[in-house]
């Protein structure tokens, strides 16, 4: 009877050397006559583990890690393939306090299995929704959405039930389900976890979508930068397939459903829905001008339901476990969880989901410990490269989008990036304009001009010239970009700037560069 | 003037797309994959077998940061400009590595040998700074173990 033990295949997990652990374990075992098997499972979300290595024994999985390639040796020295003790062991990996304290829903097959083994995601709870909504009615199903509160994980926290009933309703012969997976906010990778780590629960979720609205056809666009979620998003589509839950009679219903998975190619902008629809029609990423609104005139101007990943991964468990089960967590107008993401100088970085309500300062040192460096904490940037920075008194603040709204913050797509007393953030502020003028799609004259005058305007502050006026100047910018920019690449790019400058005003407080003398 | 190889390169794969101009990316994506670049003489077999003008397929090649219109150098190297790799010294990793090559983001070296870009976001944040070497994603770098990275690529 072999010994099984997990080695993540996760991409981030590979990106610390997972790979060449797994090949160690292997080589050893064989070198030592032991009897183990490998297997290559999801991440479970503890980034700051990584690679982290779980052996199955009698009490349960227990997990050693970070493992690097040197330590592979001493861990079967130590016996772990019992569950042996070691400097780098953590006991039980459902009783590490990172994953224990976690409310998961969306992310609760993390890491317990190969993505792509059909079976265990069935027996892990998978397909239960999928199997409900097919024997129900079409416009129960919408109501079930429409009742857990579920709102657009992607960033702007629309309820989703609206647009399914959007869609649903509308009279056309052909409709769309587009999953948006251009994850491309800094701070971010919910959606890559998920298309690497359970694709099954993804396509679960637009299966349920396109039944539900009458869609036969969906796209997931997966942004380029993600190559193992691509191909991890392609094999499971096919596996579904197999299985007969893709294609022209999902699970003997009678309703098609086929899925495409599409390749962005590195444009920022293209995580705005009708960028994103644009990109799908081979076109360059311009954003629309709405109305009309995708759920009536979407993809090849046919109504379309765009969701974000998050969004949809949350359907198979409210399909599943109801409406209200859903709703019950959460707090106020934001029901349900959030897989929240703890990234940049964090000591223990990583996935942490959990009900609205948690406050800011819970996920960065209950769960995140702190700064990794262990200098003092000076900022986080909460929702992505056009959310705000935030003040350390803002910490106790709840993670709920109408509370973070409410202090000039943005929940987003629950990124958020810490930083240290290291950080400038007159610098950040030059970068927010230099980023929107790297993406922006051209369109329209406040975004394309503004990022470009907006980054001249600060390197003159950084430079000590005319300080006053140009920070002056940079507000009055702002003002234009928030009122008159098409979208939220120009629209929200002030959001970053316009809170360094109100929280960190002194580092915008530049002397004159001494001029050099001949 | 292009070979014949490279023409029948771009009209297979429009083809192997079912000509469908929306597939447009994936065209590019596929040309580029085979070719190392998108070469201007596939442009024009691009624009024939979907119908569109030259214009409108220049402009989509254009607009996209993925798509290359010269061979990239022996090894490639993206390294993350966004915020949470800057808060773990990402700017000053890349100086380091420009400085010591007298390069700057975006070209090529004269010899041919290395091509450093920008990216914006690997979505490994939580293990920055991060880049790719030749797609090849690397985590917590710092300059030395970047160095080693690029050094064992270029073999």
């Amino acid at each position: 009877m072999s010994i099984v033990v997990w080695v993540p295949q996760d991409s981030a997990a590979v990106s610390a050397g997972a790979d060449d652990i797994a090949t160690g374990i292997e080589l050893i075992a064989k070198a030592r006559g032991l009897d183990v098997s490998v297997k290559r499972n999801g991440s479970r979300g503890a980034l700051f583990l990584e690679p982290l290595v779980e052996v199955e024994t009698a009490n349960g999985r227990v997990a050693y890690g970070p493992v690097e390639s040197g330590d592979v040796e001493s861990l079967f020295d130590a016996d772990f393939l019992h569950g042996g003790q070691h400097r780098l062991g953590h006991g039980l990996t459902s009783e590490i306090a990172f994953l224990k304290n976690q409310e998961r829903l969306t992310f609760a097959r993390a890491g317990l299995a190969d993505p792509l083994d059909l079976v265990a995601y069935e027996a892990n709870g998978g397909l239960a929704g999928l199997k409900n909504a097919l024997k129900m009615d079409k416009a129960a199903i919408v109501k079930d959405v429409l009742d857990s509160g579920l709102r657009g994980r992607g960033g702007a926290g629309f309820p989703a039930g609206i647009k399914w009933k959007t869609v649903q309703e509308a009279k056309a012969a052909q409709k769309y389900v587009a999953c948006n997976a251009d994850e491309g906010d800094s701070g971010t990778f919910a959606d890559r976890m998920v298309m690497e780590g359970d694709p099954f629960m993804l396509i679960e979720g637009m299966i349920i979508a396109g039944f539900a609205t009458g869609a036969t056809e969906g796209y997931v666009y997966i942004r380029s930068e993600y190559p193992d979620a691509i191909a991890k998003m392609k094999a499971a589509c096919l596996v579904m397939a197999k299985a007969g839950w893709l294609g022209d009679n999902v699970g003997g219903s009678g309703a098609a459903f086929h899925l495409h998975v599409r390749r962005g190619a590195g444009a920022y902008i293209c995580g705005e829905e009708s960028s994103m629809l644009e990109s799908l029609e081979g076109k360059r990423g311009l954003v629309r001008a709405k109305p009309p609104i995708p759920a009536i005139k979407g993809l090849f101007g046919q109504p379309t339901l765009i969701n974000n990943v998050l969004t949809l991964a949350s359907v198979p468990v409210i399909l599943a476990k109801g409406a209200a089960y859903y709703k019950d967590f959460g707090m106020g107008r934001s029901r349900g969880t959030l897989a929240f993401q703890l990234a940049g100088n964090i000591s223990q970085g990583g996935l942490v989901e959990k009900a609205f309500g948690v406050s800011v300062r819970e996920l960065i040192e209950g769960f995140g410990g702190g700064t990794a460096t262990g200098k003092p904490f000076r900022t986080a940037q909460i929702g992505g490269p056009l959310g705000a920075y935030i003040s350390a008194d803002m910490l106790d603040l709840p993670m709920d989008y109408e509370a973070l709204a409410g202090a000039g913050a943005m929940v987003g797509h629950g990124g958020i990036v810490v930083f240290d007393e290291s950080v400038d953030m007159a610098e950040m502020a030059r970068f927010a304009f230099d980023f929107c003028a790297i993406e922006s799609c051209g369109k329209c004259t406040p975004c394309r001009v503004g990022a470009v005058r907006g980054r001249e305007t600060m390197d003159k502050i950084l430079a000590g010239v005319d300080v006053a006026q140009n920070v002056a100047l940079i507000e009055d910018l702002c003002q234009v970009m928030t009122d008159g920019s098409l979208c939220a690449m120009g629209g929200l790019t002030p959001m970053p700037v316009l809170s360094a400058l109100k929280h960190f005003s002194q580092d915008f407080d530049r002397a004159p560069h001494a001029v050099a003398a001949e | 003037m292009a070979s014949l190889d490279q023409m029948s390169t771009a009209q297979s794969i429009c083809a192997a797309h079912g000509n469908r101009a929306d597939a447009l990316l994936e065209i590019l994506h596929d040309i580029q994959e085979h070719e190392g670049f998108v070469p201007k003489v596939a442009l024009g077999d691009v624009a024939k077998a979907l119908n569109l003008s030259r214009a409108d397929v220049h402009g989509v090649m254009t607009f996209y940061h993925d798509f290359r219109s010269t061979k990239a150098g022996v090894v490639t190297v993206k390294i993350c400009r966004a915020e949470a790799c800057q808060s773990m010294g990402a700017m000053s990793l890349i100086e380091t590595f420009l400085a010591k090559r007298g390069m700057t983001l975006g070209e090529t070296s004269d010899d041919g040998r290395i091509t450093v870009e920008a990216a914006y976001c690997l979505g490994n944040c939580a293990m920055a700074p991060a880049a790719t070497i030749n797609g090849k994603l690397a985590a917590r770098l710092t300059s030395q173990k970047l160095e080693t990275l690029v050094a064992e690529a270029g073999r």
